[in-house]
């Protein structure tokens, strides 16, 4: 016995109520994907000026014309997905690292003001970004003067509360009897975290890869405040310039919001249990 | 021999304590440098005229001018209204949504998690872009073509200040409920069977068993869910920004976009830094709220 009867006497009941169920559901969904779909079939659309666009929900055509010409719009476009690469890898990588550092350290290790200060993080999660983000531009920009910079793209975000957090909660789950062995076996401290606590981790930080790399792929306030030129710009700032330069073309701008989305889009299906994991990962238990 | 004892136990202590500093170092550094110094920051600027070069320290006068401008009321309404009309609406379709899903196949459920969560994925900019165009105000713009099949007509919806709001609603209910729907799915899955036999024992409907064993289950994660929608809700700029610019008429102007506004484009930091200080206390105060009443009986 669950939530739903199982009409056991009757499976007819039970298979017409799943297909309404079904058919309710595959609607909403429909509802929901509808803007992803249109952008991408309206991309394949030949480039031509809004007026003379035909709105359609089905491909009248199928060309890739306006890819073509989303590149070259502006020498840059290729940089703009090169910046957003190398900016998103390496934010990844620096709160794989000093994330999980942070988090064996709060959960395993023991030392004067572990308490308070990871209180004190967990407090300043509540914090609105609006809060830090005019001192934080003061400071980038006028203290260190590193606007324009991949320096000034990376460094606010080079580890992150919340990733801090998502490693904490994991490794506490981690028996404390594992790290004393090794500790007999004559282990450093920094070879338990290495050898021991990481491969353990392994979920958890594939998790958080994603969701930083994806964050950071996506983030578009920032960079749009610390670059100011082409060269410096990620896709999504890029995107925008496109936009405001060329709102009469929309089928090279769906283009370019295809491309802008599409590495997202790969990810996500090639690595759909890492992303949905990472939903739960730091929610309350249910 | 009590003395060699307690002095091996500090030394190995005191070790771990270094390893422990060692381990949190450059997260310690990040968090000091792009966190707690422009908290701090923030309110140093929020009491002064803030000029690159040398600034004049007004004392509170950021904090009252803005209470007692209007435009930064409207916005805070708006923001609320937005917050009102999105947040609800959603936990409500994410939960009909998940139990809906419940008793299909693995494999369905998996194609339906999936569907959902894809514009959670997509980027907010190539989003905003294709709302533009489902909004098109032109008689072929697809909403309007839709709207005009049930007989409704033509609408220029992120143009007129009676329905630029509206707009924002509705691209909010269509692409922002993957991430719920998933937590609430894993609190579905959580609840002991135990419980609806003992309810079909009473002889309980389905909807009685939604009321009395579904509801109460899920409380915890919708408290969650609730919480962090207000806070990211209030935090809102981005649509905003991208679709509207917080008009027509200063419609759509959120608090968020009216923050970046007076710091990016007028350059108000001390405004600015006010403001954002004044929604945090906002913010704050409903989380609160919200844990105090609606958390009473929830057990983490």
């Amino acid at each position: 016995m669950a939530l739903y009867s199982n009409h056991a006497g009757n499976p007819k009941v039970k298979t017409t109520r799943n297909t309404i169920i079904f058919i309710a559901l595959l609607l909403f969904a429909l509802a929901t994907i509808f803007p992803i779909y249109f952008m991408v079939i309206s991309s394949f659309a030949d480039p031509v000026e809004a007026g003379a666009v035909s709105y359609s929900i089905l491909p009248s055509k199928f060309t890739f014309a306006s890819f073509k010409f989303f590149f070259d719009y502006s020498e840059y476009s290729y940089r703009w997905i090169l910046n957003s690469l190398i900016v998103a890898t390496t934010v990844m990588i620096s709160n794989v690292i000093f994330a999980s550092m942070a988090g064996y350290a709060f959960s395993k290790l023991r030392f004067k003001g572990r308490g308070p200060l990871f209180a004190v993080l967990l407090v300043s999660m509540m914090i609105p970004y609006q809060v830090t983000q005019v001192p934080l531009y003061i400071l980038v920009v006028n203290v260190f003067e590193l606007q324009n910079t991949y320096s000034a793209l990376i460094m606010p975000s080079i580890v992150t509360v919340y990733n801090i957090f998502l490693a904490k909660q994991f490794m506490s789950s981690i028996p404390n009897e594992i790290m004393e062995s090794a500790k007999i076996e004559g282990c450093s401290q920094f070879e338990i975290y290495w050898r021991i606590i990481l491969p353990l981790s392994k979920t958890v930080l594939a998790v958080m890869a994603i969701l930083t790399f994806m964050d950071s792929w996506n983030t578009f306030f920032w960079p749009l405040l610390v670059t100011n030129t082409m060269d410096m710009q990620t896709i999504q700032v890029g995107l925008k310039n496109f936009r405001f330069a060329n709102t009469t073309f929309i089928a090279p701008m769906m283009a370019g919001a295809t491309i802008s989305a599409l590495p997202m889009f790969i990810l996500f299906f090639s690595l759909q249990r890492y992303f949905l994991e990472g939903v739960t990962v730091g929610a309350v238990k249910g | 021999m009590a003395n060699i004892a307690g002095s091996i136990k500090r030394r190995r202590i005191k070790g771990e304590g270094a390893w422990g500093y060692a381990f949190i170092a450059v997260a310690l550094v990040a968090f000091a440098m792009f966190t707690a110094y422009p908290v701090v920051s923030a309110f140093m600027i929020s009491l002064q005229e803030y000029k690159p070069l040398g600034s004049t320290y007004v004392g509170l006068d950021n904090y009252t001018n803005s209470l007692k401008d209007a435009l930064f009321w409207k916005a805070m309404g708006n923001t609320l209204l937005y917050t009102v009309l999105t947040v609800p609406v959603n936990l409500l379709l994410s939960m009909a949504i998940a139990i809906l899903i419940l008793p299909l196949r693995k494999k369905t459920q998996s194609f339906f998690k999936a569907v959902y969560y894809l514009p959670v994925v997509a980027s907010g900019v190539a989003l905003s872009v294709v709302w533009l165009w489902i909004f098109d105000p032109m008689e072929g713009g697809i909403f309007n073509q839709l709207i005009r099949f049930f007989g409704f007509s033509n609408q220029n919806w992120l143009g007129s200040s009676s329905t630029a709001m509206f707009s924002l609603v509705l691209m909010s209910w269509l692409s922002s409920h993957g991430t719920s729907i998933i937590i609430y799915l894993a609190g579905l899955l959580g609840i002991d069977d135990a419980y609806y036999e003992a309810a079909e024992l009473d002889g309980a409907n389905f909807f009685q068993k939604i009321r009395y064993i579904v509801i109460p289950a899920l409380k915890p994660a919708t408290l969650f869910l609730l919480v962090t929608g207000v806070i990211a809700s209030f935090q809102v700029f981005q649509n905003a920004y991208l679709m509207t610019g917080g008009g027509p008429n200063n419609a759509t102007t959120m608090v968020g976009l009216l923050i970046f506004n007076n710091a990016f484009t007028y350059f108000e930091f001390g405004k600015a830094a006010a403001q954002s200080l004044i929604l945090a206390v906002i913010i704050a105060g409903i989380s609160v709220i919200q844990f105090k009443y609606a958390g009473k009986d929830v057990e983490y």
